[in-house]
């Protein structure tokens, strides 16, 4: 780096001043300057996603509706797809976050310390699992197991709309579907719910603990409302994940642009991201600015569900007195 | 090698706060000069300005002069790492390197500047500065041991000699020994009296005792209420601070009688 | 202990409820013991034979029931309200181990049955039903991994630096909330957004490697991002004052003392990064395409990567459908593989890589 030769024998006294400084300077300003240009780069990736995003969308925007690829408007096409989305992702959301905090809460507080650690991983590892592996294992594996489940909500269920039938027989249902997205974000809310609940002030728990309460007394007490928000929180980015994800419901689900609310029956409303993945290599023109508004469409919903999500986490930092 | 500090007016703001104010004082070569006082006066603040490390807190500034040997520390042309280099500082919490060999720690001024030095001269750098730190004896056979691994004392030793070994012309102090027991304590204060024959020291110390052990002349900080600036109450002879001080407020610290 | 009635054993717990009286230890076990014995009869009952989910279902569901309801009668509803929550906690727990157990279960016993040399060796190309392989795949997203590394970890790393050690202020805040945002994007919008930016200028039907790559960096710059911000964080003040008082400047303070303490903690969170992109699919399907052929260069024309080969060769298997579907297991499984080795690494360099504290 620096070209000065060894001073002899004697440390470096007396340096040359002016070459040094100079050099020292211009590191620092590069250095600052690369980093913070990094930052800005970010800023201008996300400006960039939804500039180009809304460029690309606009053609869809402004067609014809008979140019259309299903000549109705493009409100028409997107709407079931929003509601396919939805509602999977609230499927997912009420399956797994009660598991997510039984999880957590056994993982920080009932499990042996030594296996906590252990299955604190286990979970890790579910998180990094490629969701196109989950999709294999969903329409392999769970929807065959599902089929005489199915059979047995309709006979015996079948008076709530959610279970009418006619039931599936591949078992690749809406429901199927939010179960392998409850899967998948399962380890998404786990983690932050654990995250929480060790944070809960061990002065609460132990007082509750020395007032003579048992441990779920304590639990109840000093631990769930403490991690109330981070549970909320972790929820919704688990919600923001179900959204987007693409390869799962691609594989698993048995979609006919439909809007019901019918579980377990082979007609099912597709969502956004699984119907851009199967669409999209196959498209061309007009259709490909179509997928490219919806996926504009998808993107707000879940910049929306990420802010609020964040929002509420963040809330809980400001006075939890961490940091 | 050692020099002379002279502070005129100096006034030092943390944003819009006034942390310090009015400091005028001239501290002596080859001496050694405490800086006592209740906390939150703003000795340490003092201190840090004198090398310009309270530039790290963003906000940080100062108003007025230091000058050493008739070159302004705070002049436009002045770079605040050259500064560094010339007024070496311990601190607090012994802070070794945690990723550095001992010998590494010794010489990181040298090897973090990327500076082109003879493996030789390294060598006898490292035990020039490990021995004038008194810690030669105890580490002459571990040299490459990580220097996290050595005692507290021995740590802020090694400290020690990790600032002497970049040659500088004063060495500042912020409460070396708070963090050690009284033995290593008693280690470092004997270290501070050889090695003021070769720099100017100035010490940030809680330990009246200290002060009146080492020091030859020593300064009183003191706040006048809450919320206001800290200001250099009296600046004298350690003889004269302890026995016969000219401000009642210092007289009232030295003797405990501080409300 | 008697397994005749476990479901009300109420009955068998004598006289005036004692509150300090606690059960043995082998109760509740051997509660759910009985319970998994009379769902077995249950099950067989209802569905004539044996099923192994029903079983387990009402097995579950009655040994909670038992422990709960003898709990009370014996320890009273304090102490049954706990050990209820504690059976349900730990349902809750098994129930997440299921799909874990039975999805391994299922890539390994459909997988391995293409887990030949052929399959590394050989590319799609030419090749109709038996044989052929993945080695095209495997290379392509080997290439798009390492291109999405290169423009991910500088930017990433760089940012990080900027908001531990310059940001302050507004822009700070800003980017650390958009980073956050940025973690949320839907992959496929990501893929979208790298497609709407190339076909801008090279026309819709571009498909090229570096197009993966791009995608794949909107979504792990935000990972790199937040790893290193908490680990740089997590270096000492002090360091940084020791280092700025030798007369060290801040770039150099930054490069030979922050990222070299926390070199460890750098790389398994690079690591770990490295393993969340490496299985995506949906940004790569709508920029990288498919051809059957090996392609080595990322930016002319289109190349095939692991998960978009297993997701075409199982939806799309053509006739024979079998080789196909047996190829996409496979992949699956070296997906998999990838993914684990992958978060393996990033467990060892933190392990190994850790400064040594000495103590």
């Amino acid at each position: 780096m620096t070209t000065t030769s060894a001073p002899p024998s004697s440390p470096p006294q007396r340096r040359e001043p002016a070459a040094q400084k100079r050099k020292g300077r211009f590191g620092d300003r590069l250095f600052a300057g690369a980093s913070t240009g990094s930052g800005i780069l970010i800023l201008l990736v996300l400006a960039g996603v939804a500039v180009f995003l809304i460029s690309r969308s606009i053609p869809a925007l402004t067609a014809d509706t008979a140019d259309l690829p299903n000549e109705e408007g493009l409100g028409a096409y997107i709407g079931p797809l929003i509601f396919g989305t939805l509602l999977a992702a609230v499927i997912a959301l009420v399956v797994a976050t009660p598991l997510a905090v039984g999880i957590a809460l056994y993982i920080t507080h009932y499990a042996p310390r030594r296996l906590a650690a252990l299955m604190g991983y286990v979970m890790d590892l579910l998180a990094a699992i490629p969701s196109v592996v989950y999709g294999f294992w969903g329409i392999a594996t769970l929807a065959p197991a599902l089929v005489p489940f199915y059979g047995w909500l309709e006979r015996n269920l079948g008076f709530i709309p959610l279970f009418s039938g006619p039931a599936s027989v591949t078992g690749r249902t809406m429901l199927t579907v939010g179960l392998v997205l409850a899967v998948m974000i399962l380890p998404i809310i786990s983690a932050i719910s654990r995250e929480v609940f060790s944070q809960a002030p061990a002065l609460h728990r132990e007082a509750a603990l020395a007032l003579g309460a048992t441990r779920w007394e304590m639990i109840r007490m000093s631990v769930l409302p403490y991690g109330k928000s981070g549970v909320i929180g972790g929820a919704m980015l688990g919600l923001g994940r179900a959204l987007g994800e693409t390869l799962a419901v691609a594989i698993v689900l048995s979609a006919s642009g439909v809007v019901t609310f019918d579980l377990i029956s082979s007609t099912n409303p597709s969502t956004i991201a699984a119907n851009i993945a199967l669409q999209f290599p196959e498209s061309s023109g007009l259709n490909v600015n179509v997928l490219i508004a919806s996926g504009l469409a998808l993107f707000v919903i879940t910049l929306a569900v990420n802010m609020l999500a964040r929002w509420v986490v963040n809330r809980r930092a400001d006075f939890s007195g961490a940091n | 090698m050692a020099k002379r500090i002279d502070v005129s007016d100096l006034d030092i703001y943390y944003s819009s706060f006034l942390a310090v104010q009015g400091v005028n004082v001239s501290i002596e070569p080859r001496s050694i000069t405490a800086l006592i006082g209740p906390s939150g006066c703003g000795k340490s603040t003092f201190l840090r300005s004198l090398n310009r490390m309270h530039e790290v807190i963003p906000g940080a500034r100062v108003e007025g002069k230091v000058v050493i040997d008739g070159q302004d520390l705070y002049g436009a042309e002045v770079d605040p790492v050259d500064v560094r280099r010339q007024i070496g500082m311990v601190f607090q919490r012994p802070n070794p390197f945690p990723t550095m060999s001992i010998y590494d720690n010794v010489i990181a001024g040298v090897r973090l500047n990327s500076t082109r030095m003879k493996k030789s001269d390294m060598d006898d750098l490292v035990e020039r500065s490990l021995k004038g730190a008194n810690l030669w004896a105890e580490v002459k056979d571990r040299l490459n041991r990580p220097g996290s691994g050595l005692s507290g004392g021995q740590q802020q030793r090694l400290c020690i000699a990790r600032a002497i070994a970049v040659e500088p012309e004063v060495l500042l102090m912020d409460e070396p020994c708070s963090a050690l027991d009284p033995i290593s304590t008693l280690a470092i204060e004997d270290l501070m009296t050889e090695l003021k024959e070769r720099f100017t020291i100035v010490i940030v110390t809680h330990n009246m005792q200290q002060a009146a052990r080492v020091s030859t002349a020593t300064g009183f900080f003191n706040l006048s209420g809450v919320g206001q600036p800290g200001r250099l109450v009296e600046f004298n002879p350690t003889e004269k601070i302890f026995s016969n001080p000219e401000e009642k407020a210092t007289e009232d610290y030295i003797s405990g009688r501080f409300g | 202990m008697s397994t005749q009635t476990p479901v009300r054993p109420v009955e068998s717990a004598q006289g005036p409820v004692e509150v300090h009286r606690r059960l043995p230890r082998f109760a509740p076990s051997g509660l759910y013991v009985a319970g998994i014995v009379v769902g077995a009869l249950l099950a067989a009952l209802t569905t004539g034979g044996f099923n192994i989910a029903l079983t387990v279902v009402y097995g579950a569901v009655l040994g909670t029931l038992a422990v709960w309801l003898t709990s009370r009668a014996v320890e009273g509803r304090r102490k049954a309200s706990d050990r209820l929550v504690t059976c349900l906690v730990t349902t809750a727990f098994v129930i997440a181990l299921v799909p874990l157990v039975s999805l391994v279960y299922t890539v390994l016993d459909k997988g391995l049955e293409r887990f030949d040399s052929e399959f590394f060796n050989s590319s799609m190309l030419g090749v109709v039903g038996e044989g052929g392989g993945a080695y095209h795949a495997i290379l392509g997203t080997l290439i798009v991994t390492a291109l999405t590394t290169v423009i991910s970890v500088p930017i990433g790393l760089m940012t990080a630096i900027y908001l531990v050690e310059y940001g302050s202020g507004r822009l700070k805040k800003a980017i650390t909330f958009l980073v956050d945002v940025m973690t949320g994007i839907p992959s496929i919008v990501a893929g979208l957004f790298a497609f709407a930016l190339f076909s801008i200028f090279f026309g819709p039907g571009i498909r090229l490697g570096v197009m993966g790559a791009v995608a794949l960096s909107v979504l792990m710059i935000p990972v790199v991002v937040r790893s290193a911000e908490e680990v740089l964080k997590l270096v000492p003040n002090e360091l940084r004052e020791a280092s700025y008082a030798l007369g060290v400047s801040k770039w150099r303070t930054i490069v030979k003392v922050v990222l070299r303490t926390s070199i460890a903690g750098l790389g398994t969170g690079i690591t770990l990064a490295i393993a969340r992109v490496i299985g995506e699919t949906a940004p790569l399907l709508v920029t990288t395409g498919l051809i059957t052929s090996t392609n080595m260069n990322p930016f002319d024309g289109r190349m095939t990567t692991l998960p978009v080969y297993a997701f075409y060769q199982l939806t799309q298997p053509g006739f024979p459908a079998e080789p196909a579907i047996a190829r996409a297991w496979t992949a699956a499984l070296v997906l998999i593989i990838l993914v684990m080795a992958l978060n393996i690494v990033a467990r060892l360099i933190s392990r190994f890589f850790a400064p040594k504290t000495g103590r």
